[in-house]
């Protein structure tokens, strides 16, 4: 049973970290907004479902890569991805943008109850995910290769692929810069100031619409990047992929203690690598499984998540 | 002189069931009764369905979303706790139908106990060590266990994993009333009759002790829990009874569907169950009534832009709960006016 585990623990660990990447950026999206509305965003899976349509668009249809064509190198390679890059978190930034615009701002203002917010969420979330259904005519839709998956070196047996380093890399940088900026930025305080103290914050002046756009914003573009990232290793993407993803990821953000970033990081980190070694001792089939059963161990004996700080529970 | 508005229903309604005395007020019910039995029939008119047919639509989804949400109504309507995971006791009564009716000689109604019961004792399994969380986090508990019981089916051996349980059992003729695959009206004669026990239990319910609890709990549950109340004993009634109508549904979806499996029972259905309360009017019986029914109903009504149903269904929710965030029927003023502090729990 746990004969796979050890013998490929490093190859594991690899790709439970470049998941757990993924995982993180997703989470950040939930775990911002939940900050600042304290509301589970239900749409941010169809978030990142249009943000990987950003990167397989600008492979294919910018750049004119097939299935067939040579993958890129150099500063060309270099071009594209950051290109896709872009254009993932453009559009994963826009759909957010939209989706607060149209399910939450007019029953923000009116300040109604919690759950007709919830519904008009989950009301946008079937909405996006049909509209890119009816697009790709319920098709997956696979992205060419620009980015070749040579193997760079091997680390303890384990082989080290170059999209599992670009990923790993690229999505660090990525968190970090947007950690950075919540922390130091004047948006970013603002942010903070709207998620510790609503009407606090509105006193000393925040202007509360712009933060909210702005924090749905943020999540988009963290959100779109993990987009990125995911069509970069798993070359292939479908209408309803946010689902699953989405989930785990939600999973990872409630796991670090939702509403806040570094709990985010550390919960997409843990969920990434638990998945990967469940599904090595008890079968891929059985992988969700743990993964809910931790999660509600954790919530049982730390009801504000494994590094929850932040969150009274009160409040919740 | 109270001015009625007419495009309040709800209150509508209220004023025409308040001044009736007792006879007018069994003249309404048996009437409406009559009104709904007769549904089956008006399949000819504007309200056929394009593609499915119609009095297959009247039981599934429209009557068996009915009595879900009735019976999730009780949970999050009532006692104000977010259940995301309602699925998985739907998912319990149909596979506890499908193993025993495939497996022993019971009828339908002879599992349905049986059904219920389990659904309960997860009710109690779930609810025990949960019930403490609030709030989202609940919320993701109860989805986390929606999807571990769709999973487990999913993946076991003894449930036949995804290809599912087929050759289940249709109930026994009651009578000269046949149930038939070609022609369901008794069974939406049965699903009515249950959705009547249920809205009677919640009424019964509701004026007394566990509803005035429950009532309490949902307001603010500190302040219930100061005063006395059992909150833990009664949000776990509240979760259980909820769980045991989602149970008998479950029995009696699988006994209609003659086949189950594990797709059927994605976070999908807990999802649209939660949006036909919401959408309805949270807390108000008639409400959910009247939600479940047009959610249940719309989608196969639409068929003929058979492509984009779900594109317009997911707008319709945005747009009602942008326009009529309390639902189409809302509960009462007096119940609503502490929806205020609601907002914060």
């Amino acid at each position: 049973m746990f004969a796979v585990l050890i013998d490929q623990f490093w190859s594991l660990t690899i790709a439970g970290v470049a998941l757990g990447f993924i995982y993180v950026l997703i989470s950040l999206g939930y775990t911002m907004v939940y900050g600042v509305l304290r509301m589970i965003n239900f749409a941010n899976s169809e978030i990142f479902m249009w943000g990987t349509f950003g990167t397989v668009v600008t492979n294919r249809d910018i750049f004119h890569y097939t299935q067939t064509s040579e993958p890129a190198k150099g500063w060309k390679l270099a071009l594209v991805l950051i290109s896709a890059l872009l254009m993932s978190m453009f559009v994963a930034a826009l759909t957010a943008v939209f989706v607060e615009f149209v399910a939450y701002r007019r029953l923000r203002m009116k300040g109604t109850n919690r759950l007709a917010t919830l519904i008009s969420a989950i009301g946008i979330s079937i909405a996006l995910q049909e509209v890119m259904r009816l697009l790709t005519a319920s098709r997956p839709v696979g992205s060419p290769r620009v980015l070749e998956k040579i193997i760079l070196t091997q680390i303890w047996g384990a082989n080290i692929r170059l999209d599992t380093v670009v990923t790993v890399i690229a999505a660090a940088i990525i968190y970090f810069l947007l950690e950075r900026f919540i922390k130091l930025s004047r948006m970013g305080k603002a942010i903070r100031a709207v998620s510790q103290n609503e009407d606090a914050a509105k006193l000393m002046g925040v202007n509360l619409n712009r933060v909210i756009t702005m924090t749905f914003l943020v999540g988009g573009l963290a959100t779109g990047a993990a987009g990125f990232f995911y069509v970069t290793v798993f070359e292939y993407t479908k209408f309803n992929i946010g689902f699953t993803m989405g989930l785990a990821a939600f999973t990872a953000a409630v796991l670090g203690g939702i509403g806040n970033i570094r709990g985010a990081f550390l919960g997409g980190l843990s969920l990434g690598l638990l998945e990967v070694y469940a599904s090595a001792v008890l079968g891929t089939q059985w992988k969700a499984v743990t993964v809910f059963i931790v999660l509600v161990m954790v919530l049982l004996f730390k009801p504000n998540g494994l590094f929850g700080e932040a969150i009274q529970q009160t409040r919740a | 002189m109270r001015v009625i508005n007419y495009w309040n229903f709800r209150d509508f309604g209220a004023s025409i069931w308040e001044k009736a005395n007792r006879p007018k007020r069994i003249a309404i019910a048996i009437g409406s009764i009559f009104l709904v039995g007769l549904l089956p029939f008006a399949g000819a008119s504007f309200l056929a369905t394009p593609i499915a047919a119609y009095d297959a639509v009247l039981v599934y989804p429209v009557g068996i979303f009915v009595l879900m949400a009735l019976g999730l109504n009780i949970v999050v309507g009532k006692s104000g706790m977010l259940d995301l995971g309602y699925v998985a006791f739907f998912a319990i009564g149909a596979y506890t139908m499908a193993l025993m009716g495939t497996h022993t000689h019971l009828n339908t109604w002879e599992i349905m106990p049986f059904g219920i019961g389990f659904a309960m004792l997860a009710g109690v399994l779930l609810g025990l060590p949960t019930l403490r969380l609030r709030g989202d986090y609940l919320a993701i508990v109860t989805l986390g266990f929606g999807e571990i019981v769709r999973l487990i089916a999913l993946n076991s051996s003894w449930t036949k994993g995804p290809n599912g349980i087929a050759n289940i059992p249709m109930p026994p003729d009651i009578g000269p009333l046949k149930f038939q695959l070609e022609d369901q009206k008794v069974f939406f004669w049965v699903v009515v009759t249950m959705i009547m026990l249920v809205i009677w239990m919640i009424r019964r319910l509701s004026i007394r002790r566990p509803g005035r609890a429950w009532e309490a709990i949902r307001q603010d549950e500190d302040a219930a829990e100061l005063m006395g109340v059992p909150t833990l004993k009664y949000k776990i009634w509240s979760f259980t009874l909820g769980a045991a109508v989602g149970g008998a549904a479950g029995v009696l979806y699988a006994s209609k569907n003659l086949f189950i499996a594990p797709e059927m029972f994605t976070l999908n259905v807990s999802i649209l169950i939660l949006s036909c309360v919401v959408f309805g009017g949270i807390g108000n019986i008639w409400g959910v009534v009247v939600g479940a029914t047009i959610l249940g109903y719309l989608p196969d009504r639409i068929r003929f832009i058979s492509d984009a149903r779900l594109l317009v269904f997911g707008t319709v929710l945005v747009v009602v709960m942008n326009f009529r965030p309390d639902g189409l029927l809302p509960r009462k003023k007096r119940e609503k006016a502490i929806v205020k502090k609601e907002v914060n729990v």
